[in-house]
């Protein structure tokens, strides 16, 4: 009975954990460039996905041309906002500038609903709602969109931090700032850079998924919040670690939806992201630091 | 002592402008807002302590907040509890919660310790909304029983504003002291560096794990004076959203500086009742100005404030330092 | 030899670092009132020796004995509540705090005020205060730092840090101090200061752990010396003998010159 069910639950899981995913490998970013949470992730997110509706509903444009300039947009938001607060903070201390993007958020959301409205938007799937039926599982054809656009991010983000120089010099910026700043790296162009890669990857999530579940200017915190839960989860700064978090957590959230309760899903969650915490203080992909003195 | 010859006058002066207040302010409106200022001004004093002093930062205020404020509701309520002893008895629970969530959760840090907080808020919001049978659900909870002084009746914003404020000033007196004392220096030693603070035969965790049970406990307290003053809560009230906002007066206000953490509650707390006449641009306003007030003045707008107030004295006096 | 008054005693302590072997079974004693000096070049295991008896971190294997008594892998508070007091290779001062409160500090274990008393003031709490003012001024007096009593710890001299950090380590009168490169980065003249100042402590009954780099102040002050290599002792003696172990010459040549000096 309920076990004929569970590749569907694995399915939705999977669909899920793919956009905490890449909202998790939005907070690595600006963590490993930076040091800071970026409350403001999840705006990202809602921003990409708003933008997306007006360039294609209002502007008409098809979607191959608006998904780049929605992307785009959003990389312009993020720009905006380190070139802005975040570089004309007068203090480095990581809580005061945390609670800048907390400030940067609210006031993205705020304009968000000035300009989008109140009432949750949607977007049509890129290609069709006839469901994919296989086995016990119906896959619609978003879901296809969404697994195989996540896969070809992490894959191109591998490639950047692993096979270009500036890629190479943001992950020696996250080893040790002050050494990267010694041998020569532009540590603020870093810092800069973090946060436009980060909004553009927020905006992917944020269109991909809108066509499933709907996007309203206050849809950003819960994304958020479950896209830094993944992180944790992961352990915070580990691209592997998001990935893999993303995923766990959607899963989880899924079983526990199907199995226990849809009301205590997410509950659920976050009970067994507490436990895992407890038992690995860093996260499951996480260094834990040897303290120096 | 100088040092204690002035807390007493900075705290004398603010027991008098408590007092005067009222004779000022009318109407249930204001004195409604003030109330509320004394009763976040609770929850961040105690914030202030754990994050200010020894260094743990917490989202999951709300959750000690709301389960004050339910737990005191559902007793008095449901089972006729005498309010005072179950307003006790509820801190004296809280504390114990976080007690017990503090010793796997303390040991947690930076970011992992924002989380276990953020989890355990959304865990206790989560069960507010669902068991309907005890909280009323998403709905609410109506019908809370007022506070009495022994035969009286506690009644209207003014008695209110006299009780509120009055545990305000008794707690954030004892607060003061015991910044000023053997633990308050052991826990700015945990802030600055907690393994040296070790060394120096300062049990850290064991001061971490109880100034977290403290503040909850303030939380707690400020919960189900809340509860029983509006004789109404819903879980709205205690989600993370409310969480961020305590910590963002305790930063905005001056990290470390309980009487910058008084004026960080009293300028967020109004704040958004002063824009409500912006209508939806209030919001957006609201996080204009706090962006603003972080970048400016990233120590803290007390601390902020009377460094530009002595610097321009020193500029006048035509002292260069 | 005298092994009645043996304080403090390791046996065979090992300590590994993911794999890598930093304390390599180094057994010694340390006797009532005498210097120690712990030397070896830059990596030798030095400090990671006194983060183990401090209780930074517990040894992977071995013990550590005080008065005969088990104290192998107690947290810092707790050995520091066995009197045994350090300071720190950098500088370690509460910058935020003066003076005065960095001392006072020092002095946190033997007072016993928790949080009741502190919230509520009460007569006894103030008194405790009071006496403990009084004694970190009289610390900070011995050490020639009193006028600074009320300046912020981070606006003082390099040299009165370390006076700073060594009068928090003793004002709580501890039986055993461990003393990481006191003299490290002060000019000969200072450096011939905190050595007066570390034979003035011995002159009070303590006993000293050394760790020091400048050999001139090793020689002139440590009555035995251990030197370290790789993780091992590699030899143990007076600082005569030391200087003519060919071990301790080659273990020197071929490490970092600019150990000695």
């Amino acid at each position: 009975m309920i076990w004929t069910q569970l590749p569907q639950f694995l399915v939705s899981g999977i669909t899920s954990g793919s956009i905490y995913a890449l909202i998790a490998l939005g907070f690595g970013i600006i963590h490993n460039a930076t040091g800071i949470v970026n409350f403001a992730q999840g705006e990202f997110v809602m921003i990409g996905a708003m933008a997306m509706i007006s360039l294609t509903q209002v502007a008409g444009l098809p979607v191959p041309i608006a998904f780049p300039l929605a992307v785009l947009a959003v990389m312009a938001v993020g720009w905006l906002m380190e070139i802005g607060p975040i570089r004309r903070a007068r203090s480095n201390s990581i809580l005061i500038l945390v609670m800048i993007t907390v400030g940067a958020s609210i006031t993205m959301r705020e304009a968000a609903m000035l300009v989008w409205g109140k009432t949750p938007r949607t977007l049509p799937s890129f290609s069709g709602d006839e469901p994919l039926v296989w086995g016990h599982a119906a896959i619609l054809p978003q879901t296809l969109w969404i697994l195989g656009i996540t896969l070809l991010v992490v894959v191109l983000l591998g490639i950047f931090f692993n096979r270009t120089m500036v890629g190479k010099a943001m992950r020696a910026v996250a080893e040790n700032r002050r050494g990267a700043a010694l041998v020569g790296i532009a540590v603020y162009r870093m810092t800069l850079l973090s946060f436009v890669l980060s909004g553009g990857i927020g905006a992917v999530a944020g269109i991909i998924i809108t066509p499933i579940t709907t996007m309203s200017y206050s849809a950003g915190v819960m994304l958020a919040l479950k896209g830094f839960a993944a992180a944790i989860l992961g352990g915070y700064g580990s691209m592997l670690g998001a990935v893999v978090g993303g995923l766990l957590l959607g899963i989880m959230e899924s079983f526990g939806a199907g199995f226990i309760s849809s009301a205590y899903k997410d509950a659920f969650a976050f009970m067994i992201l507490l436990l895992v915490l407890f038992v690995r203080p860093a996260g499951l992909f996480g260094k834990e630091e040897i303290k120096r003195v | 002592m100088t040092k204690t010859r002035k807390k007493w006058i900075y705290f004398l002066g603010l027991a008098g402008v408590v007092g005067l207040l009222p004779l000022v302010v009318k109407g249930g409106y204001y004195l409604l807002v003030l109330n509320i200022i004394a009763i976040n001004g609770l929850v961040v004093l105690g914030l202030n302590l754990l994050i200010g002093f020894a260094g743990q930062i917490s989202l999951g205020h709300a959750a000690f907040f709301g389960i004050g404020a339910y737990l005191s509701a559902i007793f008095t309520a449901m089972y006729n509890a005498p309010p005072w002893p179950t307003l006790l008895a509820v801190m004296v629970f809280t504390a114990v919660v976080a007690y017990l969530l503090g010793i796997p959760t303390l040991r947690l840090e930076g970011h992992y310790l924002v989380m276990a907080t953020l989890g355990f808020n959304i865990i206790v919001y989560i069960l507010m909304v669902q068991m309907e049978y005890w909280t009323g659900g998403p709905s609410g909870f109506a019908g809370i029983p007022p506070l009495n002084l022994g035969p009286f009746p506690v009644e209207g914003d003014l008695h209110y504003y006299w009780l509120l404020w009055s545990f305000f000033l008794a707690i954030f007196f004892l607060s003061l002291n015991l910044v000023d004392s053997r633990v308050g220096r052991a826990l700015r030693a945990i802030h600055e560096n907690e393994l040296v603070a070790n060394a120096m035969g300062v049990n850290t965790e064991r001061y971490k794990v109880i100034i977290f049970a403290v503040s909850a406990a303030y939380a707690s307290l400020a919960g189900s004076l809340y509860a029983h003053y509006l004789s109404f809560i819903s879980p709205k009230t205690f989600d993370i959203f409310y969480s961020v906002q305590v910590v963002t007066m305790v930063v905005v206000g001056g990290i470390g500086n309980l009487w910058g953490g008084l004026l960080g509650a009293a300028l967020l707390t109004a704040l958004p009742e002063v824009l409500h006449a912006m209508r939806d641009y209030a919001l957006l306003l609201y996080g204009v100005i706090l962006m603003g007030a972080l970048v400016f003045f990233p120590e803290g707008l007390l601390p902020g404030l009377i460094k530009l107030w002595s610097d321009k004295r020193a500029a006048k006096l035509g002292v260069s330092e | 030899m005298n092994t009645n008054n043996t304080l403090l005693k390791l046996n065979q302590v090992n300590k590994q670092f993911d794999g890598l072997m930093a304390i390599a079974g180094v057994s010694f004693d340390l006797n009532s009132g005498e210097i120690v000096s712990l030397i070896g070049p830059n990596g030798a295991g030095k400090t990671t020796l006194l983060n183990l008896i401090s209780g930074v971190y517990p040894p992977t294997s071995g013990e550590i004995l005080l008065h005969g008594a088990d104290i192998t892998g107690m947290k810092p508070y707790q050995i520091a509540q066995k009197r045994i007091a350090r300071t720190f290779q950098s500088v370690q001062i509460f910058q935020d705090m003066t003076v005065l409160e960095n001392v006072l500090l020092g002095l946190h274990h033997r007072l016993r005020s928790g949080f009741v008393k502190g919230m509520l003031h009460f007569p006894g709490e103030r008194r405790e205060e009071q006496t403990a003012v009084t004694q970190a001024m009289d610390s900070l007096e011995q050490f020639g730092i009193a006028h600074l009593a009320e300046r912020k710890a981070d606006s003082i001299s390099l040299k009165e840090q370390r006076c700073l950090e060594i009068a928090r380590s003793v004002v709580s009168g501890p039986s055993l101090l461990l003393l990481d490169e006191p003299a490290a980065g002060l000019n000969i003249r200072e450096t011939e200061e905190i050595a007066a100042i570390i034979q003035g402590l011995r002159q009070h009954g303590l006993t000293i752990l050394l760790v020091e780099h400048d050999m001139n102040l090793v020689m002139s002050i440590a009555h035995r010396v251990i030197a370290l290599h790789h993780g091992h002792k590699i030899a143990e003696g007076t600082p005569e003998e030391i200087q003519r172990n060919p071990e301790v010459v080659k273990a020197y040549l071929g490490g970092t010159h600019s150990a000695e000096r």
